[in-house]
């Protein structure tokens, strides 16, 4: 049986960007190109109208919280993969601060097992650097990886301690895990609710300086620097971390 | 022959014929402590004394074995009994300690560096007994020792040392001793444990073990301290013994007939396992038993002892 997608803008980010159809065969794409037609005897072929769409290989998104175990009420690993299906994510990274954490071998293959049970997207769960994301103390980062774990981040949370960072970025690279870290000096963005700005100024909002993001940026190139090891840099948001983040990148 | 060194300070100091004169003495030495009299009286009235400034039960009471069995006079100072708890500063206790003329003065500090600066200050010899994470050079010749006497030599051969090399004074000292004397040594450990720039001593890293002990002659484990978790260099001894404890499936690769040492205190079922330490191929407790005749040997030679004996 054939499935033909039609007239849709294809993308293969960095390779092909345009108007074209795609043929698939049991699932397997067999053919890419433009005016594609399904063999006139086949009665069973399916045509799908992808004209004004965006046709992109799976997305990934490395950075969801699917809230399961323990927050279901907000979401489950179910209710995540069916809104990342249906937005074109065939694969979610999703972040250890869950209750219980995502620190130990249990939690991992409880959201592991019920992902694939799931199965409208792959899920690859994300553990946590330190214990509880307490900053305290690292997790088990062998036994984390051998239950499936893919990289570590407290995220929610920054790793304030800055040896406990280092620590990490050595000891998860003999695990082949990546650190992802949540960038964030807590003491100056305590009490933000807004970018600090003329626009917060106005509305009488307390604002979060971006230096509170970039500080801890620079922090972690310079542990990065230090052990040799690279960092992964969650959702950046200010330009001076972009500057840092590239001028880092330069020196590589 | 006699040994050319006021001090016994660490390895790098030594010469390849300082060691070799120092191990082929201890190899003599060994055979007081089989006697059924283990007394012969080549010290008699030298004084030697045993300032530990850190804890060490093996260590010292070594020594002072040594020391009796060649007829010394024998004297243990610990921090909490000396003048240090009174404020006085090392250098003012070597010097009052030297007005009573000791013989040999065997020191342990917790800081790298003490032992040689007593020796720089005072004019009786000076051995080290461990300083700080720095070196611990008779731990070292008693291993040098054990590995010659089962392998009949050292040169050529592979050792593998595991476990927290950053914070080893035993790590340093053994990768400087046996490369000087033609091993070649693999340090393992995670990243967390493998202090920076330690190649420059010649030595390999890894961080699996499984990679360490490949065609290994001799497997040397540390001990790992559970207080280093504070300081985030493990998470857990579970995991730490599941990733790095020597078991007989990891020693799969090594040698046959492997050497298994640990200086000791072993964390049973933590860094080694149960079999492996009490296995054929440890030879943990003679490693005890020849820091003796080390000991022995060092305290001979740096009294001149064998001076006088050429002299005889």
């Amino acid at each position: 049986m054939l499935t033909l997608i039609k007239g849709g803008r294809v993308i293969d980010p960095g390779n092909v960007d345009e108007i074209l159809d795609i043929v698939v065969r049991e699932g397997i794409i067999v053919d890419i190109k433009q005016n594609a037609l399904t063999e006139e005897d086949d009665t069973e072929s399916i045509v799908i109208d992808a004209s004004g769409k965006l046709v992109v290989p799976g997305l990934i998104d490395m950075h969801v919280h699917l809230r399961d175990p323990g927050q279901e009420y907000k979401e489950t690993i179910e209710t995540g993969c069916r809104a990342a299906a249906f937005g074109g994510f065939t694969a979610v990274c999703c972040m250890p601060n869950t209750n219980p954490v995502n620190d130990c071998r249990q939690v991992t293959e409880y959201i592991l097992k019920k992902g694939t049970k799931e199965g409208s997207a792959r899920v690859y769960p994300v553990a946590a650097v330190s214990k509880g994301l307490k900053g305290e103390q690292l997790c088990e980062y062998g036994e984390l990886k051998d239950a499936g774990a893919v990289a570590v981040s407290d995220d929610g949370n920054p790793v304030t301690n800055s040896r406990l960072m280092r620590r990490a970025l050595e000891y998860s690279s003999r695990f082949g895990l990546r650190v992802i870290s949540h960038c964030e000096d807590l003491c100056l963005a305590e009490g933000g609710a807004m970018n600090e700005g003329a626009i917060a100024t106005r509305m009488g909002l307390p604002g979060i300086p971006n230096a509170a993001e970039s500080i801890m940026v620079e922090r972690d190139i310079a542990l990065s620097e230090l052990t040799g090891i690279p960092v992964h840099i969650a959702h950046v948001s200010a330009i001076e971390s972009v500057r840092a983040i590239r001028d880092a990148k330069k020196t590589l | 022959m006699a040994l050319a060194k006021k001090d016994i300070l660490d390895m790098e100091s030594l010469s390849v014929e300082d060691i070799s004169l120092i191990l082929d003495t201890a190899d003599r030495m060994k055979e007081i402590s089989e006697r059924p009299i283990k007394k012969v009286p080549t010290l008699r009235g030298k004084t030697i004394v045993l300032f530990f400034y850190e804890p060490s039960t093996r260590t010292r009471t070594s020594f002072d074995i040594a020391a009796k069995r060649l007829s010394a006079d024998s004297l243990s100072l610990s921090a909490s009994t000396s003048s240090m708890v009174k404020g006085e500063t090392l250098i003012d206790t070597g010097r009052n300690l030297e007005a009573m003329n000791p013989d040999v003065i065997v020191i342990r500090h917790t800081c790298a560096g003490a032992p040689h600066l007593l020796a720089k200050m005072l004019k009786s010899p000076v051995i080290n007994a461990g300083d700080g994470m720095h070196a611990h050079p008779t731990q070292a010749l008693l291993d040098l020792m054990t590995v010659r006497e089962n392998k009949q030599k050292i040169s050529g051969l592979k050792i593998a040392i595991i476990g927290d090399i950053s914070h080893s004074r035993v790590a340093r000292s053994n990768s400087i001793g046996f490369k000087k004397m033609g091993a070649d040594v693999v340090l393992c450990g995670p990243p967390t444990m493998i202090p920076k720039g330690i190649e420059a001593l010649g030595v390999s890293v890894t961080h699996k073990v499984e990679e360490a002990v490949v065609d290994a002659d001799v497997v040397m484990m540390l001990r790992i301290q559970k207080e280093r978790q504070q300081h985030f260099l493990f998470p857990t001894e579970r995991e730490y013994s599941m990733m790095y404890g020597l078991t007989h499936a990891r020693l799969a690769g090594a040698k046959e007939n492997v050497l298994i040492m640990h200086p000791g205190p072993i964390n049973r079922g933590v860094e080694i396992a149960y079999d492996v330490a009490d296995g054929p191929y440890s030879i943990i407790l003679n490693q005890v038993t020849n820091g003796v005749a080390v000991r022995m040997a060092l305290l001979y030679l740096v009294t001149g002892g064998a001076r006088d004996a050429d002299a005889d």
